[in-house]
C-alpha cells in the first residue's frame, strides 16, 4: 500500500509540502506498514509517561550524540540504532516531540546528515496531538530489528563548523536564541541551565530571530506567508542566500533550519551545532554585544 | 523520618541496568507528593530552580529544627519531578544538621548520568544547593 502525502492546504504552500504531516493524517496512517513513528523529547522520560501508539523513542543525547567525543554518532552506531528501532532505509520516518518539536527537528536534522530519504515532522508535535485528545499509550511496541545500511555522515551540506562560520562572514546568519542571550546579558535561556560559555553576546552580523517566531500558538509551523514576513521582511533574507543558523547547542537552530530549508525553500542553509557553547568559548574569535547585529569582519578562508 | 537513606538510594540505583534506572526514576516521578493547598494558593512563596530545564518550584519549611520539602513541577516534566521526588525521599524529615550534611555530590553518585546525560543532572544539583541554602536561612 503506498503512502499518500498529506494534502493539508497549509502544507501545499510550502516549498516542500512532503516534510510535514498533520495530526489528522498521522491518526489515519498510524498502522501503515511503511512508517515508523519516532518520539524525540527534551525530557528523557516523557516518552515513558505516554506516547503515540506504536512510536519508538530516540533520545537526542543518549542516542544521537557520541558518549565521548562532542559529535554525532558514527555511521555504524547510527545504523545499529535505526536497526534496533525497526527502521530501514526506505521507511517513512515521522518524528514528533515536546517543545514544539525542537528535539524532533534536531533528530530529523541528524537523520538528514546520514541522508535518510524520507523523514517528516508531525506538525505541532506531541502537545498538539495530546491537546486534540488523541490516543496515547504507555505500551512500548515490539520491534523486529531491520537491516539498516552503514552510510557515511555528510557534514558538508547541512552542517557548519566554526571554520565555516569564519569563512561565512558577509553572508547572512540567524541567531535563534532569546534576546537576552543575543545581547550578552545572559549566557543561557532564561530559566535554563548554563551550559557553559566563557563570553556572552552573538556572532557579529547575525540577525536575531528567536526560534519561536516560526511557530503559531498551537505549536505548529506558521503559514508560508507568515514565515516570509519573519525571515524575508523581518530578517532581510533573500532568495538564494547562503545562511547559517545557530543557537546554544544546535537544537533550537535545527528548528529554524527546518523552516528555512523545507518550508521556505532556501537551498543553502546550514546549522552550526557548535553554536554559542563553542563560539562563546573560542579563543580569539570576534563577538558582538548588545541588541545590534554589529559589523561582519572580513571572512577568513 | 525520610523514606530512604542516601546510601540505600545510591545502592538501589547502581544495582540496576541503565534502562531500569530510568524506570525507577519514573516511579519516583509518579510518587512526588502533591503541593499542599497552603502553597498552591501562594505560588509567590516558592523559589524557582533555574538550573532545571523545566519549570520547578520548591519551598523549604523548618519547624523545630526539622526540615520539610515542597515541590511543584508539571507532569510534562517527569525527569525533573523524579529528581525532586528523590530529594524528597532522602531529605524530608531530616534535622537541619543532617540536611546540611547531605553529600553535595550525591546526585552524581546515583548512576543516572549515564541514563539521562550529565547535562540533565545539573538540575538535581541545583535543587540540592537551593534546599541547603533555604535551610541555612531559615534555621
Amino acid at each position: 500500500m503506498t503512502l499518500k502525502l498529506d494534502s493539508n492546504p497549509k502544507f501545499t504552500e510550502y516549498a516542500n509540502p512532503d516534510v510535514l504531516v498533520s495530526t489528522q493524517w498521522l491518526a489515519e496512517n498510524l498502522n501503515h506498514d511503511s512508517i515508523v513513528i519516532v518520539e524525540s523529547d527534551e525530557d528523557v522520560l516523557l516518552y515513558e509517561v505516554g506516547h503515540i501508539p506504536g512510536a519508538v523513542k530516540i533520545d537526542w543525547h543518549t542516542d544521537l550524540n557520541d558518549p565521548v567525543t562532542r559529535d554525532y554518532v558514527s555511521a555504524e552506531q547510527f545504523a545499529r540504532l535505526l536497526s534496533s528501532k525497526g527502521i530501514s532505509r526506505d521507511t517513512t520516518v515521522i518524528i514528533y516531540g515536546d517543545k514544539s518539536n525542537w528535539w524532533a527537528s534536531y533528530a530529523l536534522w541528524v537523520f538528514k546528515l546520514f541522508g535518510h530519504p524520507d523523514v517528516r515532522l508531525l506538525d505541532g508535535g506531541r502537545d498538539k496531538w495530546i491537546a486534540e485528545g488523541r490516543e496515547i499509550t504507555k505500551e512500548k511496541p515490539s520491534v523486529s530489528p531491520s537491516e539498516y545500511p552503514v552510510v557515511t555522515r555528510d557534514d558538508s551540506t547541512l552542517r557548519a563548523f566554526r571554520d565555516d562560520v569564519l569563512a561565512h562572514f558577509g553572508n547572512p546568519m540567524i541567531d535563534v536564541r532569546s534576546p537576552e542571550e543575543y545581547s550578552g546579558e545572559r549566557l543561557h535561556m532564561p530559566a535554563y541551565p548554563d551550559e557553559g560559555a566563557a563570553r556572552g553576546g552573538h556572532i557579529p552580523s547575525a540577525a536575531s530571530v528567536p526560534w519561536g517566531k516560526a511557530v503559531a500558538e498551537d505549536g505548529s509551523f506558521k503559514s508560508r506567508a507568515e514565515l516570509e514576513k519573519v525571515y524575508l521582511e523581518g530578517a532581510g533574507l533573500k532568495t538564494g542566500d547562503n545562511v547559517i543558523a545557530y543557537c546554544r547547542i544546535g537544537e533550537r537552530s535545527s528548528h529554524t533550519w527546518f523552516a528555512l530549508n523545507y518550508l521556505l525553500g532556501f537551498e543553502n542553509v546550514r546549522n552550526y551545532d557548535g553554536s554559542w557553547t563553542e563560539w562563546g568559548s573560542l579563543v580569539g574569535v570576534p563577538i558582538a554585544k548588545g541588541s545590534e547585529p554589529g559589523i561582519a569582519p572580513a571572512p577568513k578562508r | 523520618m525520610p523514606t530512604e537513606s542516601v546510601s540505600t538510594l545510591i545502592r538501589d540505583f547502581n544495582d540496576l541496568e541503565i534502562q531500569d534506572r530510568l524506570s525507577l526514576l519514573l516511579e519516583f516521578s509518579e510518587n512526588l507528593p502533591e503541593l499542599p493547598k497552603r502553597y498552591q494558593d501562594h505560588p509567590d512563596l516558592l523559589e524557582r530552580v533555574e538550573e532545571c530545564q523545566s519549570p520547578i518550584y520548591l519551598f523549604v519549611e523548618v519547624n523545630e529544627q526539622k526540615v520539610n520539602l515542597f515541590f511543584s513541577a508539571p507532569p510534562e516534566a517527569p525527569t525533573t519531578r523524579g529528581f525532586a521526588s528523590i530529594l524528597h525521599s532522602v531529605i524530608d524529615g531530616l534535622s537541619v544538621k543532617e540536611t546540611l550534611a547531605v553529600d553535595d555530590d550525591f546526585p552524581a553518585k546515583i548512576g543516572l548520568a549515564d541514563a539521562v546525560s550529565p547535562l540533565r543532572m545539573r538540575g538535581m544539583r541545583g535543587m540540592l544547593a537551593r534546599i541547603k541554602r533555604q535551610v541555612s536561612e531559615k534555621s
